[in-house]
């Protein structure tokens, strides 16, 4: 499909992001569901959603925000979880790269898994698109998914508090997590890192601070880049 | 849940930093560095970030639930693994949150 101006490129971004609505509103009602049971009010929990915009980072902090982590294992942690945004705009910078800062800026700002997917995949296709053209398809893929991450936190924050107990809701962001990871499980090397994750944690769980789920985290990422070197040779002998 | 008292202060402080920490990672090679390349060793890391960080966060919330005082439990071990199988064999992650939901209702029905 060509797109002869911006205005059309940002159109077809909005048609090919408009389906991820479907993926986040379920993700935004239950962070403020399970923000609520946290103890947050509606506007910490939106708050929350509008200054981090990312699910997964914002689970994890309050998970151990409520098992009285200290606040630098916090941010480590979901820092951690959200360092493959910083692999996103690595692999966005090319294609952005020659765009107004503003504007990259604001495209920095509402990176979301779904819209780097949606927009790298655009591109890939579309290599006579211009950076101005490719920056108004990936503010199209983001304007129908950011509003509803925003509009679904506080509904979801709302209904929270409306939640009766025996739900069994403190299984919800483990289910959540793991919904998440499974699909990511992808080749050896992805499955090595999170089983070498899961057997740390669980070794260092007397650690204190948290600090076992950082061992977990870095001895994860070392075995999932060894196995991938390891594959990697084995395939060229 | 655990303990629902976060304190306000803490709360914010995450808030905040997170917030500013998060779009550090988002705005630092689109923003800063530009177009030059990234060495090979880190990028090989940074792939397996999330799935490194995630499982290690999960698999102590499933072995030692804070809900049963951290005793196993069938209900939640069982909806753990169903999740784990219909994410892995769909891709679908909504498919595998549905699974794991209805497999923790059913066995806390009919175990409960």
């Amino acid at each position: 499909m060509t797109v002869s101006t911006t205005n059309s490129a940002y159109w077809k971004g909005v048609r090919d992001g408009a389906p991820f609505i479907l993926v986040v509103a379920p993700f935004a009602l239950l962070f403020g569901v399970v923000a609520t049971e946290a103890g947050l009010n509606v506007w910490e929990t939106l708050a929350f959603s509008i200054v981090v915009i990312a699910g997964a980072a914002q689970f994890t902090a309050l998970q151990l925000m409520q098992e009285n982590a200290p606040t630098v294992i916090v941010l480590a942690s979901a820092l951690a979880v959200n360092l493959r945004m910083a692999m996103y705009s690595a692999s966005l910078t090319p294609h952005l790269g020659a765009t107004p800062v503003w504007q990259r800026a604001l495209a920095a700002y509402m990176m979301v898994d779904q819209s780097y997917a949606c927009s790298i995949l655009a591109y890939e296709r579309n290599h006579d698109w211009t950076p101005a053209q490719k920056m108004a398809f990936y503010f199209g893929a983001v304007t129908p998914v950011i509003p509803v991450w925003y509009a679904m936190t506080v509904v979801g924050a709302l209904i929270g508090s409306a939640m009766p107990a025996g739900l069994a809701l403190d299984f919800a962001v483990p289910i959540t997590f793991i919904a998440m990871i499974a699909p990511a499980l992808r080749t050896l090397a992805h499955i090595a890192a999170a089983t070498a994750s899961v057997i740390l944690a669980l070794l260092f769980v007397f650690v204190p601070f948290n600090l076992g789920l950082i061992i977990a985290g870095i001895g994860g990422m070392v075995v999932g880049a060894q196995v991938e070197l390891w594959t990697s040779r084995r395939a060229q002998t | 849940m655990t303990d629902p008292a976060i304190a306000k202060g803490t709360l914010w402080t995450v808030i905040i930093l997170l917030g500013l920490g998060s779009f550090g990672l988002r705005f630092i090679f689109l923003g800063l560095i530009g177009d030059r390349p990234m060495p090979d060793w880190v990028m090989r890391h940074l792939r397996y970030t999330a799935v490194a960080v995630l499982p290690g966060l999960v698999a102590p919330l499933v072995v030692w639930p804070t809900a049963t005082g951290g005793v196993l439990d069938m209900p939640r071990l069982a909806a753990a693994l169903t999740t784990l199988a219909v994410g892995y064999a769909t891709k679908n992650v909504l498919a595998a949150i549905f699974s794991g939901a209805g497999m923790l209702y059913l066995m806390l029905y009919l175990l409960g």
